[in-house]
């Protein structure tokens, strides 16, 4: 007789009581995984005020909801959610635990990971089901895609950003169980949140903005960062960058494309002096024209793109941004 | 006297990492000379130490796990003014994964002796998965506060740091001994000076191996990993592209002109 599967494990994030995207998407993706595993879905959902949350996430496809809401959740605590989750994975035996690449994501995963001594991968941009059951995490490397398994331990994690998988349609007849979270008298106080600061991001939000022009590490130097900025600005785009360029320090971490930064599906993408890395690449989801310049004839980037232009970069995007200048005052 | 450990990694050149790819025959990796070099983002975790070291006095021991050519890049740190310099060499060691990776970096931090806190970069440019820091932390048993973009406030075994958000920070206290990953906002790295190079040319670099951290070889390299690549594949690109040709004026017409009949601005 075969064993039933362990539950397929979201943990959702909220921001201010909303739910975020990427963890419906996830919600989405384990429902799919979960449907072929013969498994159930179950999310855990920390913060403060969120009687009202699980019906959505029902409503994306999880069949129970372990529901922490509490004061003393209402900022991420790394120690205190950590032992949560880490209690309740031991207690539920997760066959796979999914967490968005988040600021939080990003530093709960591997705290949850090591604690469950199982593996982790990281930015994944496709998670299906191979043999006998194993996750197959899909992540870009060295030009193309690699297929990384956890086969002995378990659970099987993996984080994802958001725009890897669609939203699903919310189905608001669904309904499911939810089951309250203590929060344990004696809390962990040696790293605490004392405050969290948003800021107003500055221009186009990349992620929904119809023109997307990248930067990478053939842009050179900072004046002709001022150069790609320019370009981005006079199509009334957004400005996104490769690793390189953060790394460079032309650019914010915060406007990087890719398998571990934004997710972008513009109208138009420009690469301007970037190879076509796939760690870059797979973050350009479904855009309609892409057009790159680059002065390699040989760069992979010419491969991906629609249109390509071989020059220097530092040459060109001054008489182009001349040309669509014109082009608008006609 | 703040005792300090500064975790860093050797990787492939990133300006050059890109000629490691994929064959789309055979899916294994091609084989390039790419040299290694420091990764970009542990120079800022190495400046944060010296900062510290000019600012409280410091002793800065510098850990690094790779083959023995990644020996130069402890020479490297040595040379900016670590005091100590270790390289976790051992052909067990090889092909792990960020856990086995942290399980390993956590045995050396722990021989090299008391320590009040560990500095990472955020991620490496070549695994990028942020994982080893807070991995690192939970096999030390103490707290990590990762994506450090700067430093409040140094009480006495506590300090306050802003942990860098997409949209702003979250601002944390920690208790010490701690691990702290850093960003590139929060400094910028001095450049090697010669003096420097002259002085860390007499430092000793220790190589230590699985019998000098005492551990069972099953827990290192690959076979520690939970995680193993499975399969490789090439992708295919569904666009076929055209090259816009002519003069520097020409092709910039051509391309607004395409983009126009596209629709697209």
């Amino acid at each position: 007789m075969e064993n039933t599967p362990g539950p397929v494990w979201v943990i959702a994030e909220q921001i201010d009581g909303r739910i975020l995207t990427v963890s419906l998407q996830l919600i989405g993706q384990a429902r799919k995984l979960a449907y072929e595993l013969g498994a159930s879905v179950e999310v855990v959902l920390l913060g403060d005020e969120l009687d009202e949350h699980p019906q959505q996430l029902f409503a994306a496809g999880a069949d129970r909801v372990y529901l922490g809401s509490d004061p003393r959740l209402a900022f991420y605590q790394p120690e205190l959610y950590t032992e949560i989750i880490v209690k309740l994975a031991q207690e539920r035996q997760p066959e796979m635990v999914l967490i968005g690449s988040t600021d939080v994501g990003r530093e709960l995963a591997p705290l949850v990971a090591a604690r469950l001594e199982t593996g982790l991968t990281a930015h994944c941009i496709d998670l299906a089901l191979g043999e006998n059951g194993i996750l197959e995490q899909i992540v870009p490397a060295y030009g193309g895609l690699i297929s990384i398994i956890c086969p002995e331990k378990r659970p099987q994690m993996a984080t994802v950003a958001r725009g890897v998988f669609p939203t699903p349609e919310l189905d608001e007849s669904r309904a499911g169980e939810v089951i309250l979270l203590d929060v344990p008298d004696e809390l962990p106080r040696r790293v605490q949140t004392l405050e969290i600061v948003r800021e107003e991001p500055e221009g186009v939000p990349l992620e929904s903005a119809p023109i997307v022009v990248a930067g990478g590490a053939g842009v050179g130097d900072l004046e002709g960062w001022r150069q790609i900025a320019e370009l981005a600005k006079v199509l009334n785009g957004a400005l996104g960058c490769t690793r390189p360029a953060v790394d460079e320090g032309w650019a914010g971490m915060e406007t990087m494309i890719g398998q571990s930064g934004k997710m972008v599906s513009p109208e138009l993408y420009i690469g301007v002096g970037l190879s076509g890395e796939q760690q870059h690449m797979v973050g350009i989801v479904g855009a309609k024209v892409m057009v790159a310049i680059n002065n390699d004839p040989h760069a992979p980037i010419f491969e991906q793109v629609d249109y390509g232009i071989i020059d220097d970069c530092r040459e060109f995007v001054p008489v182009l941004i001349d040309k669509i200048r014109e082009y608008q005052a006609m | 006297m703040l005792d300090i450990v500064v975790c860093v990694k050797a990787v492939p050149d990133p300006k050059e990492a890109d000629k490691i790819r994929i064959d789309p025959v055979t899916k294994t990796l091609t084989r390039a000379d790419v040299p290694l070099v420091l990764n970009p983002l542990d120079k800022h975790a190495m400046e944060a130490a010296l900062q510290l070291k000019e600012r409280f006095d410091a002793h800065i021991a510098v850990l690094s796990m790779g083959p023995p050519e990644a020996g130069k890049i402890v020479r490297e740190c040595l040379a900016l003014g670590a005091d100590q310099g270790v390289l976790l060499c051992d052909r067990a060691f090889a092909g792990a994964d960020a856990y086995a990776t942290a399980y390993t970096l956590a045995k050396g931090i722990e021989k090299i002796g008391p320590y009040d806190v560990v500095f990472c970069g955020m991620a490496s440019s070549d695994g990028s998965t942020e994982w080893v820091g807070p991995e690192l932390a939970t096999f030390l048993g103490v707290p990590v506060v990762t994506r450090v973009k700067e430093m409040v406030e140094f009480g006495e075994g506590w300090w306050k740091v802003k942990a860098s958000l997409e949209d702003g920070y979250r601002l944390v206290r920690v208790k010490l001994p701690a691990v702290l990953t850093v960003t590139r906002e929060l400094n910028t790295p001095r450049t090697l000076s010669f003096s420097g190079i002259i002085k860390a040319r007499k430092k000793e670099i220790r190589e230590w191996g699985v019998s000098d951290l005492g551990v069972p070889s099953d827990l290192v390299g690959l076979k520690g990993s939970p995680t193993i690549v499975s399969s490789m594949t090439t992708r295919e690109s569904k666009r076929e592209v055209e090259i816009i040709g002519g003069t520097r004026e020409e092709k910039a017409e051509r391309l607004v002109q395409r983009l126009v009949e596209a629709g697209v601005i």
